[in-house]
This record gives C-alpha cells, structure tokens and sequence, in this order.
C-alpha cells in the first residue's frame, strides 16, 4: 500500500507481520497504513505527579507536556484515523484526574477527529475520567491482536506493550543501548513511549519464553533512524 | 601558673597555660613543646580560631589537641548523678581511617599523664547500638568525618548534643574545602556556632597557595561583603626531600599509564629499602603493577595491593600488617594519600605522573613521618610526556610552590541537602537560616534570590509549574518557621546525606565456573567496582582485581559474579585517563621546557633528544605560544594541538572544535585528548585547507567558541547527564537508597538521563540545571581552564603544516582509536551493527 509522498519521506522502517505492512517510527510508535492507525505503548501519563503524590519526590512535572508534545508530532506527521493506547497510558488510576488543565487540553486536541482506543493496563485498570474515547481489554483487528501484557501462551500477530523492551550492542568495546521493538514474527512488543519510562533489557528474564529465540530480531530507535538487529547480536 | 611566650610572628607576651603533669609528659620524653604547639595553646586559650599550616611530621595532630586535652584536664568529669554534659571537642577528617588512627594516638598521652578523658570514634562504620549510647552518653572528644557530622546536626537533640562544645579541629583542611563535602562540613560549621556562637575553631593543613581562603573558612564571615580572618600559625620548613627520577637503561614509551618497562628498577628499589609505598593514580594501575611485582618476585618479598575498591576487611587487613611492620612494599591508591601514620616506610616511589605539585608533596610526606630527615622517593613517569611532568614537579617541589586549587563558590544542591537537614532537627526562620548560611565563607556571596529557590526547591520541588505545593515536604507555618511536613522525611534524608556520589558500582562476588543454566552461587565479595567498565566486558572476558586474574560469569542485580582465571594474560582495562588534571601550574612548567633549552638539562637522554627531533622536524612553541601542527596519515588527515591543560579542557575542546570543523565543511570524523594534547581527524586536507584559508586558525581557536557552540553541544553532551546525576543526587531529588531496598545505579541513571532532558526543555532555569552548569564549567568540562588557554594564545598560534606525523605528536597517535564515543559516534555503531545484518542476510 503506498504512503503519501511526504509520509514515505519519514525515517520510519518497514517491516511485515503477519501479512500485514507496518512502520516503526524512530520517536517508539508504530503506524499501520492499511488502518490508518497510530499506536503507542505505556505513555505512563502524569508519572512524575505520581511520584510526589506518593513518595514526597518531585520529579519534573513536565513528563506528560512532553509525551505528549511528541505524540502531536507523529500525530502530524501520520494523520491517523484511529489512535491505539496500547496499556498503561496513565501511571495510576487516578492519573487522569491530576491531569493538568493544558495537558488536558493537548490531549483532547489529539482526539478530535478521530477515534481513540484505550486499551487497559496493569497502571490503568480503569477507563480514564472524563476524556473520551473507547475503552477495551483486548482488541482484534484483521491478523492483529492488540493488548498490554504478552501472554505466556503464543497466539500468532499480538502486539503489546508492558515490558518497556530496550536493546544492548557492543562493538569494538562500546556498549550502546536503546529503546526498541522487539519481535520473532508471532509476536511484537512496543517500546515505551513516555517520557519517564526506562526499559528493560531484551535479555533480561522476563523476557524469557515470550520468544522463539532463533527468530528474535529488535528494532532499537536511533536518533533519527530504526536499526534492525537480530536478537543473536544482542547482549545483556 | 601561667607563662608567657614569643610568638613566630612576632607577637609579644602570648600568654599560655600549661599544667604541670603535660610539662612532665613533655620532659619523661626528653621532649620541649615545639614553639608551634605552644603558639596554639595560647591562642585557644585566648578564646581564638587558628589556622595551623606545618609539613608533616611537625606533630600538628598533638598541636591541634593540646588546648582541648589542657582544658579537659582541668574540668573534672561530671559525678555520678551529675547531668551528663555534650561533648567537648569535635575532630572531623576526611577520612574514617584517619579518625581511627588519630584515636590510637590520642590514647598513648592520655594514658601516659593519666588523664580522665574519653575518646571515641564515631563513622559510617561505627555499629548503631554504639552510635545511640553516644548521643545518649557522648564522648568528650568525638572523632568523625563530615557526613557523620550533617547527620549530627540534622537530628532534633543537636543543640543538646553540642551544648558543651568547646573546639572544633578540622584536619587536612586543604584537601576538604576543595570539594562539595567542604560545602556541607562549612555549612555544619556556620550550624555549629549557631548553638555555640564562642566556638573555637582549629584548622590543620599542609601547605597551600592562598592560607586567606582557609583562614575565612574558619570563622564567622560578618554581613556585607566585609571579610573575617583566623589567627594564623605558619611554620615552616622540614627537611627538603630527596626526590629522583628513575633513571632506566629500558626505553621510555611514547604513550600509555602502565609504566611496566620500570618495574625491574621498581623491584630493586623495594629490595634495597626496608618498607616501600608505592602510589599509582588509579585502580587499574595499581592491580597492573601488583601482578607485574608478583610477577618478578623471586625473592616472594611481602608486596601487598591497597586501593578504595576492594572490600574493608582485605583492606584493613593490608593496613595492620603495614602497622606491625610485616610488609616491604605496597601498591596503593589515593586512599592512603592522607595524613595516616604508617610508621617506618623509608620509600616512596611514584608511579605515573604527580598531576600537582601539592599532591606529590603530601605523597611524599608519607616517607619518613619525622619532620627532621629527609623523605626519600623516586618519580617512575610511565612516558615521555610524564618524565617532563616529573621533571617539572621535581623542579617545583625544591622551590616549594603549591598549586592547591582555588576554592569554589558554595554549591546550590549542597545547600538544597543543607536547608532538609535543619528541617529535619527542628522549626527555623527562614531570615535566621539565611543569615546563618551566608556567615560560611563558601556562602559568604549568596544572595536572597537563591537561598529562596533553594527553600523553595527543598519545598515542592522548585518548578515554574507549581505543581506539586499540595505534597510540600517543608511547609511555612502560622508563626513564620518552616517544618518538616512529615517525620518520615526526616528518616529519609539520613538514608540519602552526603555529598559523595559513587560511580554506580558493583559488588564482586567470586563463584565457581558456571555450566550453562545453573544458578550462580554466592561466594565471597572481593569488593567494588565500577559498573561502566564490567558492562564494557563481555562474559568469560578476563580482568585483573584484588591483585587476581578474574573470570567474568554474569550480572545479577546490584553485583557481578567471577571465577577465578587460570589466564595470566588478563584483558586488563582500557586506562580510562588520569582521575586527576595535570594542574596549571605544572602545565606551564612543561611548556617552559619546551621552550627553553635550559630547562631541559636535567631530562633524560632518550626524552631530550625526542625534543631536538621535533626542533628539527616541526617547531618548539614558545612557552605563551599555542602549537598546532597537520599532516596527513593513512586516508586521513590530522591536526593536532598542544595546549597542556589537561584532559578535560581538552575533551571539551575537542567537542567544540569538531563541530567548527564540521561548519567549515573539513568533514571532521573523530579527536581524542590526553593531558597534553588534543588531535582530530578528517576526511579532508587540513594543511590544504588552512593555506587556502578555508580555515582560519585564529577565528578557529577564537574564544567565542565559549558562546553559542559550548550551550548547543551542553545541551545534548553526556558528560552534562552525568554532572546532573550528581547533583540530582546531592540535591535529595534522587535518592540513592530506601528504606528496605537498594536502588541500583543502572536504574538511577536511566531516569536521571530523562529527567535531565524533560527539565532541560520545560525548565531550563531549574535550580538544578544551574548548579550542574556551575559543576560542569569546573569540574568535567573545565571550562574556566579553556578560557584562559583560548585567551592566552590569541594571536599566538603557531601553524606548521607537515607531510609526516612530528615527534611530540606520536603519543597522542597511539592513543587514536581508543576514543570514548557519544552521541552522534553511538549511531554510527548502531549502524555498522544493522548493516552487518544485512550482509549476513
């Protein structure tokens, strides 16, 4: 299917799963053109009020002006129909409630126009307050399979998110690590798109089993570019 | 019986008080109280703060005691039933060892005049159940370290605590106020004499370039920008040292810290002396140099490995068998550079290059800790470089120059940790904090503005956006004092004070050689080491610690499994540069001899003749001049230039000077610094392109680089995130632990990296931002230092355009390749990884 002259001009990757045609985005989102969907993992909305909320420290309260400032920058540049939150897009329940007036606002701004899909995650188990959009556990779409947590049991084309997967190399005795996307052709896990997330090593043990190891390729995002590595390269 | 007594700077008349039973202390031992000592007395006595500077071996610790040990004499101890009193006199050093040492040497007088003063130690080290009976029974002499000290002060019975507090002895005084814990110890102090505003304070140093700054740090700095002095007492002299540089038959090398082609000098040196401390600059080289004597140690003489990585017990052990005398030769780092006594070591031999002039000296005061004989140690410069550093330090230890740093402004994250920790002992006014805080020389300058951010950071966090004043933790009450908000704030800021931030580290753990998926099994730690370089491995990869050749098994959590090796031939360490900067002052001692035939004489052969080549090959800079030479080499070009200002100021120069480089379109690919130089290469033909004048030198190394181009790359520079950590940390917004669990490094740095970029866009005014801007233009970046090197040689560059690589640029070429890479250099690793994937595809 071919993309609009500006948007095959992005530094987005191609990759095919399960029969379908996917972008990734270097800034960790994925566009699906068949649908004209954008979809975002574990935004972990309000993050740094949780942490004042909870444990007296403030961190900069700015972290979801800023996922969600470059969420309207793929938002621009995609001009998706549909927008799919896949999980832990506030990070706690009442998240949406501490929301700042203005941050409110930019999201809203996000969703006119379109439809926006809230799947739930571990930080989110409830729909958010009074923003709109539609709320589900799972969603099925096509060969796809969309949901927050990757299930132990293999069921071919689910994407989720969770596990914030980030990937190590090591060339000529320098380690570089970066956030990535990580897949065996069955599955597909997103990395973390908010602005306080950290990750996980693809190498790390929960990990383990989720993958048919052979096939593991990851896609680590680069400052303005996606490197495809496979799995076989990768250390811990 | 009071006597009277002639000071050393002329005073008439001081007056002192010495009782009888210390004058026959004195006398049993054939000893006169040195003028010194006396002079102090008199002065505590008076009710004065002093600054004592002496060499070492002046008994400057029996000095700095003695108007504490006469006073407590004659105040007999409170009876049985009496209320019991604070303590009397407060000792802080830098180091826990020192503190234990002194105690061992506090105890033998007050034994001997039978006094009836009790001393304790107090440390990170001191178990609690001891540490709860002295605040309940304290000492009358309390020997401790500065962070045991703003831990102190931070508890709600300080005043208590302190309500009997007579004297305060800093000790090695000129090497706390270098740092942020000088920062913290100062503000403690400004804390101190707030409960005790007639406090006595007496400061111990060796000597410095500027006793001024010391003498403020010691009393209560008055309003208004005036200034306040201690009392001063200088003595001078010791007996000159008897430094050599070791003269080898073996070729010097051009480059590289390892200095192995000396050590068959080294170990013939150990033979022929009865104890030998051996100092090295870092870690690595210490372990390279251990197994390099081990190695040649046919005589199986007692050589013991001391460096701050490796666990206490090992290191305590090194320490007695050095007290019994039972060793002949210790590697060490940096953790034995302090004023411990280590009784009969007769040699001290340097390995690497001193950095300082003042560090070299207070490294030799170790040999012979009699102030009367001459010290005697030898200089082992690991390259040719270093011979004309060692040299030069030579030169300026029998001049006596001192090249201590300047002190610093008060940090703002010291002060933010400062402002929780009077929270946390009790209600204050924030006028009355501010005025106590600007009376400590360090903070003498600060003003309103940012004390209040500072208030306001410990608050809510000090963000533009007020996000957060409803979770406060120090909060403005009804009657105009601040308080805590909740008392677990206060049992979480004890976990978190302290101003030295470690490099995240690991503990290393041996085991047994794992088969593939067994469980890795818990054995002894060895010690600590750095997280960077064990990532930098990959597993079964081999490296030398605690004197072994280890086996890397695997990471788990917060500590790195090892087998022991067979392999002799470890894969030692990249050497990760210098810990310290070659000091400015030694700097332009080596540019002096450059410059000046005379001032060579007295280097080797191999190391002069390699500077007459470059006469002939190249030019010799004059000592104001900056040389800057290009050639071409390989399919690349270079251009290398020798500022000597050491490695920092260097990387940032080379950060900037890559990207001018790139604007003028000479396709800059890569650089690496050293101490002494700096080179970058290209694509394109520099010479080429400087006689065409697409490159002008001049607008190249113009100051302005300090503008535009140094905000752009701080931006985006790692070395920036690191700084931020640091201060994140000091600051409290960052914890390094919490209660019941351990954060471990690799987690922090994630999340300071990110907070780091979100403040850095949304609130680049953050209090935060600014003290890391502060630490940056001193410490990592060395700007300050920079600046002055751009504006030294302004119209002083000198050009040779050269078809081959000149001499004095052979070190820096082998250190090509071995550059550290960030930013932009990490993609291109990512992409040589991809497209490796596409050919195998």
């Amino acid at each position: 299917m071919a993309l609009p002259a500006e948007q095959s001009e992005l530094p987005a990757m191609e990759i095919g799963f399960q029969g379908e045609t996917l972008l990734i985005d270097p800034r960790g989102c994925l566009y699906w053109p068949r649908e004209g969907m954008l979809i975002v993992s574990d935004l972990h909305l309000e993050k740094g009020s949780s942490f004042a909320a909870k444990r007296g420290n403030f961190m900069p309260p700015y972290d979801t002006h800023a996922t969600l400032e470059r969420l309207a920058l793929c938002v621009t540049d995609w001009q998706p129909k549909t927008i799919l939150s896949l999980g832990d897009s506030f990070h706690d329940n009442d998240a949406s409630l501490r929301l700042p007036q203005s941050c409110r606002l930019a999201l809203r701004q996000l969703m006119e126009g379109r439809e926006w899909i809230w799947v739930c995650g571990n930080h989110d188990p409830e729909p958010p307050e009074n923003l709109g959009g539609t709320f589900c556990t799972e969603m099925m779409l096509g060969p796809l399979n969309f949901l927050h947590e990757p299930q132990a049991q293999f069921r071919y084309g689910e994407i989720a998110g969770h596990l914030h997967p980030a990937a190590k190399i090591r060339r000529r005795g320098k380690a570089v690590r970066r956030r990535c996307m990580v897949g065996d052709g069955r599955r597909l896990i997103m990395p973390a798109f908010g602005a306080f997330t950290g990750g996980l090593n693809v190498k790390d043990a929960a990990f383990d089993n989720l993958f048919e190891s052979t096939e593991l390729q990851s896609w680590l995002l680069g400052q303005n570019a996606v490197y495809q590595i496979s799995g076989s390269q990768l250390v811990p | 019986m009071s006597q009277q007594f002639l000071s050393s700077t002329g005073e008439k008349n001081l007056p002192f008080f010495l009782p009888e039973p210390f004058q026959k202390w004195f006398a049993g031992h054939g000893w006169q109280p040195r003028a010194h000592q006396l002079e102090l007395l008199a002065k505590a006595q008076a009710g004065k703060s002093t600054l004592l500077i002496a060499p070492t071996g002046a008994g400057k610790t029996l000095a700095g005691f003695l108007p504490s040990l006469v006073d407590l004499a004659q105040t007999p101890k409170p009876r049985p039933g009496e209320a019991k009193r604070g303590i009397h006199t407060l000792y802080i050093s830098p180091l826990k060892a020192l503190a234990v040492d002194i105690k061992r040497n506090l105890e033998k007088p007050i034994e001997e005049m039978r006094l009836d003063i009790n001393v304790e130690t107090r440390t990170g080290d001191t178990p609690v159940s001891r540490r709860q009976r002295q605040k309940l029974n304290p000492p009358q002499i309390l020997l401790t370290t500065p962070e045991q000290l703003a831990l102190l002060i931070a508890n709600k019975d300080a005043p208590r605590f302190f309500d009997n507090l007579q004297n305060v002895i800093f000790d090695e005084l000129h090497s706390l106020v270098t740092s942020k814990r000088g920062h913290l110890l100062a503000l403690g102090l400004a804390r101190l004499r707030s409960f005790r505003p007639n406090l006595k304070t007496i400061g111990l140093s060796a000597t410095v370039a500027e006793p001024d700054d010391l003498r403020r740090w010691l009393v209560a700095q008055p309003e208004l920008g005036e200034i306040a002095l201690s009392e001063f007492v200088h003595l001078q002299g010791g007996a000159k040292p008897n430094i050599t540089i070791l003269q080898s038959d073996e070729r010097v090398p051009w480059s590289g810290h390892s200095a192995r082609y000396a050590m068959g000098d080294v170990y013939r040196a150990i033979k022929a002396h009865g104890t030998t401390l051996l100092f090295v600059n870092t870690r690595s080289q210490a372990e390279i140099l251990f197994q390099e004597l081990w190695n040649i140690n046919e005589d199986t003489l007692p050589i013991a490995l001391h460096h701050g990585s490796l666990d206490v017990s090992q290191r305590r052990k090194v320490e007695e068998a050095m007290q019994r005398n039972e060793l002949r030769a210790i590697v060490a780092t940096s953790t034995l550079d302090l004023g411990i006594d280590w009784g009969d070591v007769d040699l001290v031999v340097h390995v690497g290059a001193p950095k300082g002039a003042s560090r070299l000296a207070q490294r030799i005061g170790r040999a012979n800790h009699r102030i009367d004989e001459p010290s005697r140690a030898i200089l082992v410069p690991a390259n040719r470089f270093e011979v004309m550093e060692c040299q030069a330090a030579l030169n300026a230890n029998y001049l006596g120059a001192q090249d201590t740093p300047p002190l610093l402004r008060g940090a703002l994250d010291v002060l933010a940790q400062h402002i929780l920790g009077t929270a946390c002992a009790g209600p204050f006014h924030a006028d009355d904090l501010y005025r106590e805080i600007t009376s400590s020389a360090p903070y003498a300058d600060l003003n309103r503005e940012e004390f209040d951010q500072a208030l306001d950071f410990v608050s809510t966090g000090g963000y533009a956006l007020r996000a957060y004043d409803q979770y406060a933790k120090i909060r403005k009450t009804e009657d105009g004092t601040w308080r805590l908000s909740h008392p677990s704030i206060a049992q979480r800021y004890r976990m978190n004070c302290g101003t030295i931030v470690e490099a995240p580290m690991l503990d290393v753990r041996l085991t047994r050689k794992r088969g593939k998926n067994t469980a890795f099994q818990g054995g002894p730690i060895l010690g600590k080491i750095e997280e960077g370089f064990i990532e930098s491995l990959a597993i079964g990869d081999t490296f030398m610690f605690s004197g072994q050749t280890l086996r890397l098994e695997g990471i788990r959590e917060a500590a790195c499994y090892v087998s022991k090796a067979a392999d002799t031939d470890p894969k030692v360490p990249a050497y990760a540069g210098g810990k310290f900067p070659l000091s400015t002052y030694l700097a332009d001692l080596v540019r002096g001899m450059l410059a000046d035939e005379g001032e060579r004489k007295e280097l080797p052969p191999q190391v002069r003749e390699w500077i007459e080549i470059q006469k002939l090959k190249s030019i010799l800079p004059k000592r104001d001049e900056l040389l800057i030479e290009t050639f071409p080499r390989g399919d690349r070009y270079y251009m290398v230039a020798y500022p000597f200002e050491g490695r920092m100021a260097h990387q940032t120069l080379g950060m900037l000077l890559t990207r001018r480089l790139e604007r003028a379109r000479a396709k800059p690919l890569g650089f690496v610094a050293t101490d002494y130089a700096i080179a970058v290469w290209g694509l394109r033909d520099f010479s080429a392109m400087i006689k065409k004048q697409e490159i002008n030198l001049s607008g190249l190394f113009d100051e302005d680089m300090l503008g535009d181009d140094l905000e752009a790359w701080l931006d985006e520079s790692f070395l920036l995130k690191r700084t931020f950590r640091y201060c994140a940390t000091i600051a409290g917004l960052i914890e390094r632990r919490f209660p019941g669990k351990e954060k471990t490094g690799r987690q922090m740095t994630v999340s300071s990296d990110l907070i780091y970029d979100v403040l850095r866009s949304h609130d680049p005014n953050h209090i935060l931002l600014q003290a890391t801007r502060a630490d940056a233009a001193h410490g990592l970046l060395d700007v300050r230092r920079l600046g002055d090197m751009l504006s030294r040689t302004k119209e002083r560059i000198v050009h040779k355009a050269l078809e081959q690589i000149s001499p004095l640029a052979v070190p820096i070429m082998l250190e090509v390749g071995r550059e550290s890479i960030a930013g932009e250099a990490q993609e291109s690793l990512l992409e040589e990884a991809a497209s490796e994937l596409v050919k195998l595809g």
